[in-house]
């Protein structure tokens, strides 16, 4: 059951995989776009996996409640700042196609090496 | 050390990001350029000070905040980080001071502002990588200075810039995700994120898997930011199509500062713990880092824009940079530490002198140069020096790192004398591509007609600027002291956990 009981590792490793994909193998930039962020949300769902606690409750403290097990808020925190830094670099990778569509009339990568060929 | 003095390193990183949002508000024309200069140029001073507390003896420390190491972000400055910060900010001063005239060309007025802002943020995203000791935060500081300067690297009138700077956001996002990877899975195993921490930590667990893929994946992220032959193809496109300026800046510390991080994690971080990976990063880094500077040169060797010749030499000469590194040993990490300085001396002046060139010339393809020794013989003269501590020639920069160079891998046996021969071929290329820029402006005329007209040099402060980084190549070549104690420092503070 070691296989099944680590399925959230799984899951990270399918998604990056599938998004590692979209960027090698898609020649639309868009498509190249969508696979980045896939591949980032992979990470983002490792980070959290692993603050998890078996048992373990938000880390609330109180002077009130003693012996509680509490899961590790920070992977948390670091995942927020990479939520940002993903969506700051979708929305910049997104600023440069639509000025490539301006420039070249296309978002296909091979037709763009052909225009630059040219 | 009086109170300014411990607050030095976190000044590395606050004067440009402060100064970056000031900047993007001053529309006046010439003003942000002058505040963004005058902001680098306080970033070297501090950089320099820094050097002279880390030749002197000491490693500043700094707890942001007031809290204490483990568990608050530390920020500290060795030799290692001292040497590259002069590399980073003594290129941004530079490259801002000279490039104004070329950059008024590039860039409309009204997009000024904001695009120097960006410039400082790529500025501070550098300096922060270089002065932090947490794994996180050097993440952070990563993709500040990445997303900062696709925007530079985007900024310039080449519509070409565009699909090359795609490809450096999407190979440089996989780069640094690689790397959050390998940050979480340690964090994972040791509970910790400061590099002074996890270096103790991760001895206990050194042997288990998460580990192991933790290191592959840094490494590799990290290479792939450092353009590390063959994870070198965003660069050449992203160096050649940027604005003159902007390539004098990333050409001389931008791939740099990603190897600073690389070493910083393989050496001190993985070295001394995980069992047998110094033969590993060895035998993973050598046969590549030799690639490297063959592909790299050879390619040079037929390329015709000048600004694509020497970005494949970049390619080259990280090449060489890695081969020292791989030896493993004190001397060889040396050698390849120094190649750091002097290479960003060099290939940061001759970039300088493509820009002198671009001020006058229709077009950067060697056809184009042709007569321009006879036109503009100041910057060809400077490109001549430059050129000569590229090729490691004696009395110049170039020559001291390869000396060292030669001198590490002899230390190695039959295999050294393999690499000495790799080295030498490398240089002989080298010999050959500069020559083909010197026999292009030297030896044809120009055609008659349109050239004709716009004779003259480059404006002045640029080419005194040019001049200047031309003559720190022969400087650096004499006087050594300064850049050879911090290598040697820095490279005994990598390699400290080796008998």
């Amino acid at each position: 059951m070691e296989f099944l009981g680590l399925y959230h590792y799984w899951v990270f490793v399918v998604l990056l995989m599938i998004g590692f994909y979209a960027v090698v193998a898609k020649v639309n930039l868009i498509k190249k776009l969508i696979g980045l962020s896939i591949f980032q949300s992979a990470v983002f769902l490792l980070y959290i996996t692993m603050s998890k606690v078996s048992g373990g409750t938000a880390p609330i403290f109180s002077e009130k409640i003693t012996g509680v097990l509490y899961s590790n808020p920070l992977p948390q925190v670091l995942i927020l700042t990479a939520i940002v830094v993903g969506i700051s670099t979708t929305a910049l990778g997104l600023g440069i196609v639509v000025r490539i569509k301006e420039e070249y009339g296309t978002t296909e990568e091979h037709e763009i090496q052909e225009i630059d060929r040219r | 050390m009086t109170a300014l003095e411990t607050h030095l390193p976190v000044l590395q990183v606050v004067v440009p990001l402060l100064v970056a949002p000031l900047v993007a508000l001053l529309q006046p024309r010439g003003l942000a350029w002058a505040a963004a200069t005058a902001a680098s140029a306080t970033s070297f001073l501090v950089a320099v000070q820094l050097a002279l507390g880390v030749l002197a003896g000491h490693v500043f420390r700094y707890a942001l905040g007031g809290w204490p190491a483990p568990y608050g972000i530390a920020l500290e400055v060795d030799a290692f980080g001292a040497l590259l910060l002069l590399i980073l900010t003594g290129a941004s001063t530079v490259a801002l001071a000279a490039g104004k005239a070329s950059l008024d060309r590039q860039i409309e007025s009204h997009r000024q502002p904001l695009f120097f802002s960006a410039w400082l943020l790529a500025l501070a995203g550098l300096a922060g990588i270089l002065v932090t000791a947490d794994a996180f935060n050097i993440f952070v500081f990563m993709e500040i200075s990445s997303l900062a300067s696709y925007v530079l690297v985007a900024g310039g009138p080449d519509r070409r810039a565009l699909p090359a700077v795609f490809k450096y956001l999407i190979m440089g996002t996989v780069g640094a995700t690689f790397y959050l990877i390998g940050v979480g899975l340690i964090y994972m195993m040791t509970g910790t994120l400061n590099l002074n921490d996890m270096e103790l930590r991760i001895h206990e667990v050194a042997d288990q898997r998460p580990i192991l893929v933790a290191a592959g994946f840094i490494t590799i992220g990290l290479a792939l930011k450092a353009a590390v032959f063959p994870l070198h193809v965003w660069l050449p496109n992203a160096y050649t199509y940027a604005p003159h300026a902007v390539t004098v800046f990333l050409a001389a510390c931008a791939t740099k500062v990603s190897l600073y991080v690389l070493l910083r994690f393989d050496f001190f971080v993985f070295q001394g713990n995980l069992l047998g990976h110094d033969a590993q990063f060895a035998a993973f880094l050598m046969p590549l880092a030799v690639l490297a500077i063959l592909v790299g040169s050879a390619v040079a060797l037929f390329e015709n824009n000048i600004k694509r010749l020497l970005a494949y030499s970049s390619v080259a000469q990280i090449g060489y940079i890695m081969l020292g590194a791989s030896l493993v040993t004190v001397l060889g990490l040396t050698a390849g530490l120094l190649h750091m300085f002097n290479h960003a001396l060099s290939k940061g002046a001759l970039f300088l002198a493509v820009m002198c060139l671009s001020t006058r010339l229709p077009g950067l393809h060697l056809a184009d140069l042709a007569g321009a020794a006879r036109r503009m013989p100041w910057t060809m003269a400077a490109l001549v020096v430059a050129g000569l501590s590229l090729i490691g020639v004696p009395g110049t920069a170039g020559f001291i790192s390869k000396w060292y160079l030669i001198s590490a891998a002899l230390q190695e046996g039959m295999l050294g004398y393999l690499l000495v021969v790799v080295i030498v071929l490398g240089s002989l290329m080298a010999v050959a591509y500069i020559w083909r820029i010197v026999e292009a402006a030297w030896f044809r005329t120009a055609p008659a007609g349109e050239g004709a007209e716009q004779a003259g040099e480059a404006p002045l402060g640029m080419l005194v600027m040019t001049w200047v980084a031309a003559l720190a190549n022969v400087w650096f070549g004499l006087v050594t002291k300064v850049p050879r104690e911090l290598s040697a420092n820095a490279a005994t503070i990598l390699l400290g956990h080796l008998p």
